[in-house]
């Protein structure tokens, strides 16, 4: 009898506490990571095909030809200073400081621009030197690459903007801190295929 | 019984409410180290230090590996604890199937380009 009491009393427990996820939106974290993961797949098949075609000159340019490493450097500083600067922006949301939040989102903001325009100048740089995308397979797969790289960092960028907006009609609510970490894993997750990028591309390219 | 179980599922509701946002020192710390962790395979490849294309590639995928190992931990905050331990399973899961996905295109298309070599006799083959 003692017993049988005891575990509705569980049963009951458990089904306010399940009800509270599902309303504080606490799963959403992990919904996020999960669809990080899948990203992280697609960038490792291009990556695979790239591993697979970035030999494939067609009597064409070579990375050595092609790629700069300063302006690679300068790049993945960038990106790097925009991380730090998204991480400062989410200590600030932590002390409820809207202020000097917005200024760091746009700090990181800039940043994440300076790097996309870094990548756009070296693709028309390299378009104008006749590397197009149609020219080698090598090129094909550097293109896809890096460009599907470069347009995750677009729309994080348009995420920024919409979600400034939303913080400065709404202020920092539960649900745009939500966002606000949602965009700070998405962040830091490029800011890691980053690495593979100039580590596999670039620096082992130059090494070929 | 029933006490204890009310103990561990406040624990519970409270590691879930407490978002880990990470900390200036932890921030800092671990962009030292990406600083670092970069520029030391950008120098080796430009100096060419180690004067051995195979080294350089060795030593420039283990920076990044260990760079990689670094942001998940100062940025993105991956621990076992998080989420019960979720996100560490996806991303066991996720990592596996990229070193088979890595590992199996690179292996197959490397033997498929070394038999499809101009010279290896194909009118011999079956």
């Amino acid at each position: 009898m003692d017993l049988a009491h005891d575990v509705s009393d569980d049963t009951i427990f458990h089904l306010e506490d399940d009800h509270g996820h599902a309303e504080s939106g606490s799963s959403t974290m992990l919904g996020f990571w999960i669809y990080l993961m899948s990203d992280c797949l697609i960038f490792a098949m291009l990556f695979a095909v790239y591993g697979v075609l970035g030999g494939n000159y067609a009597a064409g340019p070579a990375p050595k030809d092609l790629f700069d490493l300063p302006l690679v450097a300068l790049n993945t500083t960038m990106l790097l200073l925009s991380s730090i600067t998204y991480g400062f922006a989410i200590l600030e949301m932590a002390k409820g400081r809207v202020r000097s939040m917005q200024m760091w989102l746009v700090i990181t903001g800039l940043f994440g621009l300076a790097f996309l325009g870094i990548e756009l100048y070296e693709f028309a740089h390299l378009i104008h030197e006749g590397a197009t995308p149609q020219r080698s397979g090598f090129l094909s797969s550097f293109f896809t690459l890096v460009g599907t790289h470069g347009l995750h960092v677009t729309f994080g960028l348009v995420w920024l903007v919409v979600l400034m907006v939303q913080v400065s009609r709404h202020g920092l609510i539960a649900a745009n801190q939500r966002r606000l970490m949602c965009l700070s894993m998405f962040w830091h997750f490029l800011d890691v295929i980053w690495i593979g990028v100039f580590t596999f591309v670039y620096l082992m390219g130059m090494l070929r | 019984m029933s006490a204890g179980h009310h103990a561990d599922t406040k624990e519970h509701g409270h590691a879930d409410h407490g978002v880990d946002h990470g900390t200036l020192r932890g921030y800092l710390t671990g962009f030292g180290l990406s600083v670092v962790l970069t520029a030391i395979p950008f120098w080796l490849v430009m100096s060419n230090a180690l004067g051995n294309q195979m080294a350089s590639a060795i030593a420039i995928m283990a920076f990044a590996v260990v760079q990689i190992v670094v942001h998940m931990v100062f940025f993105l905050h991956m621990n076992t604890r998080s989420e019960s331990g979720w996100t560490m399973m996806a991303l066991i899961f996720t990592l596996i199937l990229v070193v088979i996905a890595l590992t199996g295109s690179l292996w197959v298309m490397y033997h498929l380009n070394i038999n499809m070599m101009p010279g290896h006799d194909m009118s011999q083959m079956p």
